[in-house]
């Protein structure tokens, strides 16, 4: 059983044929090329695939690939403005909130998600937002304080 | 962050121009951008997927395999078996010359640990490869199992490991355990105050790095493979898994260094000649990766140490005596624990002087998930031990811990049990810059005190040493700790004549990715007694280039100055 599976990704349209049951994320990395979300656990425990399935956060890994059919799916990939990076990016940079790197795309996404929600947040809703997402080595509160300077980077931004 | 550039402030001459200051990763922009290249983002075409069928048991023979429902199954490809393996056995370590293969990469007719690789089935996708693993059937034999390390030393205990033929891994020939002695333990002990006694043990622990083991093989039109793999050593794997499959090492191509966390958790080389070796069977890319629960299961942790300390002390203060037993749990297999426990006797009886000390460090398989290297195996293990120990006896004595560390702290030109002079302590300093931030109060005295004052004279001498040596129960049958007679040559039993520098786990500590351990010393060399300089050198060291151990051996190797 085989389904084709239109959607756009981070803006542009895009078409796979997955197979039955296969998940978001291999349709995503095998079949479209990105592999920026990442098979941490493949059980929907670590966070490293999030996506953002028209806005929301999802787990790429515990999303079947046909229900992203006419949706949009952005990934961290996805974020930057052309050349320009997101704050959240540079506020990871600029602030050791990646290690070994391979949590971040999905922890970039949890907090993109959670600063579209809420542009102004409070550290308790920042540990909210990433509480479903594993970090091994960098260790929490650089990411924490990451995002909290990204939120300030946006209000600057803004204007 | 507040550098304490007051403190040695006359032995500096760096400015410190990166340490405080705040330094961007270079590869944090592929970090954020989701650009970085793991091993499993490398797109392959046609790919084999490697599974194992993993023992349900944890000590058996296997009477038969059945895996003739599993080779019926659409999409496998092969079966691989022990039969298939160029080398019957391997230990990481042997490509150094140190240690004993002693580990078959598929069962050799008995399984040691559970979720020891049994069978690999390759198959078109990871879905016809899980099914048929599932259909495997395996005929076990159970065996009495052992899980405890002070079990397993007893007479009579089940054999774990064939291949190294004990319990326990015997060092330098003849050692039974890794030993240190210095000074006349017994008598100290008889003529102390009181003797503080404890037990301490440490769990075996998962590194649990977000990216699971892993690699992809690519067959080459020259005969060659390309392997991409997540492996912290990476010519380290490209070397052991040469010698595991028997070709020379110019027909690999290792590219990684991008690692998903590793921790020390990525350099026994477990999944690279199974996957090489089905790509040469199968002339197909291949791609191993280990499943979440096998990462849990299978991938070496921290080995679990049960280390006993016993103390000889005075009201005063003084530890004039420290007895130690440090126990490693190696698991099924040595993997890099018999390196783990050389770290831990090169470590005790941690920063301090204490004019006598007998240490006995023990690596011994049990039929657990063989351990191996994780974030200073073997020294924080017995940091945890040493350091709860030095707070209870503190409470015996009615002490302040903090008075407690800064007296017995090894001072510059003290002679360490390891027949080192102590150069560039600063553990006084340390424990005053701690107190002071914890606002913990010291008397005047303490507060005072210098790791540049106190140490040597007395304290530089080698005492006389009554050698007695620590035979494993089990050898001698007594069920005792048996020690021979005064030997007469006199040297320090056990003692390692050089430093061995770390294996290439990468663990974050100092050394550079080709950093190799030396050589052991020839059986039968004479082993010096005399320490590497009788008299403190007039001038500071300067920082050596590689450094010899990493940083967490700065107690016994390090300087305070890097």
């Amino acid at each position: 059983m085989t389904k084709a599976v239109r959607l756009e990704l981070n803006g542009s349209p895009v078409a796979a044929v997955a197979e039955g049951g296969e998940n978001l994320l291999a349709l995503l990395r095998e079949r479209l090329g990105d592999t920026s979300p990442k098979a941490g656990c493949l059980q929907g425990t670590c966070g490293a695939c999030t996506v953002l399935l028209d806005g929301e956060p999802v787990l790429a890994c515990l999303t079947l690939a046909e229900l992203a059919d006419g949706r949009r799916v952005t990934t961290v990939r996805g974020l930057q403005d052309g050349p320009r990076l997101h704050p959240l990016q540079e506020a990871f940079m600029d602030g050791f909130a990646a290690q070994c790197g391979f949590c971040t795309p999905g922890m970039l996404i949890a907090a993109k998600a959670l600063l579209d929600r809420e542009p102004n947040p409070t550290r308790e809703q920042v540990i909210e937002a990433i509480a479903g997402n594993v970090c091994r080595c960098t260790g929490y509160t650089p990411i924490v304080e990451a995002i909290l300077d990204a939120a300030r980077r946006l209000a600057g931004r803004r204007g | 962050m507040r550098i304490r550039k007051e403190l040695f402030a006359d032995e500096r001459d760096d400015a410190l121009r990166l340490v405080g200051q705040p330094v961007r990763r270079q590869d944090i922009e592929g970090h954020v951008t989701g650009r970085s290249t793991f091993f499993d983002d490398h797109p392959v075409a046609g790919l084999l997927h490697l599974r194992c069928v993993r023992s349900s048991e944890h000590h058996a023979r296997i009477r038969a395999i059945d895996t003739s429902a599993a080779e019926r199954t659409p999409g496998v490809r092969r079966i691989l078996r022990y039969a298939d393996l160029p080398k019957k056995a391997h230990n990481i370590l042997t490509i150094f010359n140190f240690g004993i293969d002693d580990e078959p990469a598929l069962a050799d007719g008995k399984v040691r640990y559970r979720g020891e690789p049994i069978v690999a089935v390759l198959a078109e996708s990871r879905r016809a490869a899980d099914e048929a693993v599932a259909k495997v059937r395996v005929d076990y034999e159970p065996l009495p199992a052992v899980f405890d390390v002070e079990e397993a030393l007893k007479p009579g205990a089940p054999l774990v490991n064939e291949y190294i033929g004990r319990n326990w891994f015997r060092y330098w020939g003849d050692y039974d355990c890794q030993q240190i002695r210095f000074g006349d333990v017994e008598a100290a002990l008889r003529s102390a105050d009181l003797v503080v006694e404890g037990r301490y043990q440490m769990s075996p622990i998962e590194h649990a790095p977000l990216e699971t083991n892993g690699c992809i093989v690519v067959p080459a039109e020259d005969g060659r493979f390309t392997v991409y793999t997540c492996t912290q050593g990476l010519f380290f794997s490209l070397d052991n898994t040469a010698a595991q499959l028997k070709i020379e090492s110019n027909r690999l191509h290792f590219i990684g260094g991008t690692v998903g966390g590793g921790f020390g958790g990525k350099v026994d080389t477990v999944v690279e000649p199974l996957a090489v070796l089905a790509a040469m069977l199968t002339g197909r890319p291949v791609r191993y990766v280990f499943s979440r629960a096998e990462e849990m299961q299978v991938s070496s942790p921290r080995g679990a140490e049960r280390i006993y300390i016993r103390d000889g002390v005075m009201r005063d203060g003084r530890i004039v005596a420290r007895e130690i037993t440090h126990y490693h749990d190696a698991g099924a297999y040595s993997r890099l624990s018999t390196y783990g426990t050389i770290k831990s006797a090169a470590h005790h009886p941690g920063p301090y002087w204490i004019p006598n000390v007998r240490v006995d460090s023990w690596c011994v398989f049990t039929n657990r998930t063989p351990s191996s290297a994780m974030r200073g195996f073997g020294v924080t293990g017995g940091d945890f031990a040493l350091e709860s120990h030095m707070d209870a006896v503190a409470r015996a004595i009615g002490m302040d811990p903090m008075e407690l560390r800064i007296k017995n702290a090894y001072r510059d030109g003290d002679m360490k049990a390891h027949r080192k002079l102590t150069q560039g302590a600063a553990l006084i300093e340390c424990v005053q810059v701690a107190a002071e931030l914890a606002g913990w109060p010291l008397s005047e005295d303490a507060r005072r005190d210098s790791s540049r004052v106190g140490g040597g004279g007395e304290r530089a001498r080698i005492p006389p040493t009554p050698i007695a040596r620590t035979r494993a129960p089990a050898a001698t049958g007594t069920g005792a700790r048996a020690e021979l007679p005064r030997s007469g040559t006199g040297f320090a039993a056990g003692e390692p004549r050089r430093a061995m520098t770390p294996p290439p786990s990468r663990t974050g500590g100092t050394g550079s990715p080709s950093t190799r351990p030396e050589p052991e010393p020839r059986r039968g060399e004479p082993i010096r007694n005399e320490p590497e300089r009788r008299e403190p050198p007039p001038e500071p060291p300067r920082p050596a280039s590689g450094g010899h151990g990493a940083i967490r051996f700065s107690s016994v190797f390090g300087s305070r100055r890097r």
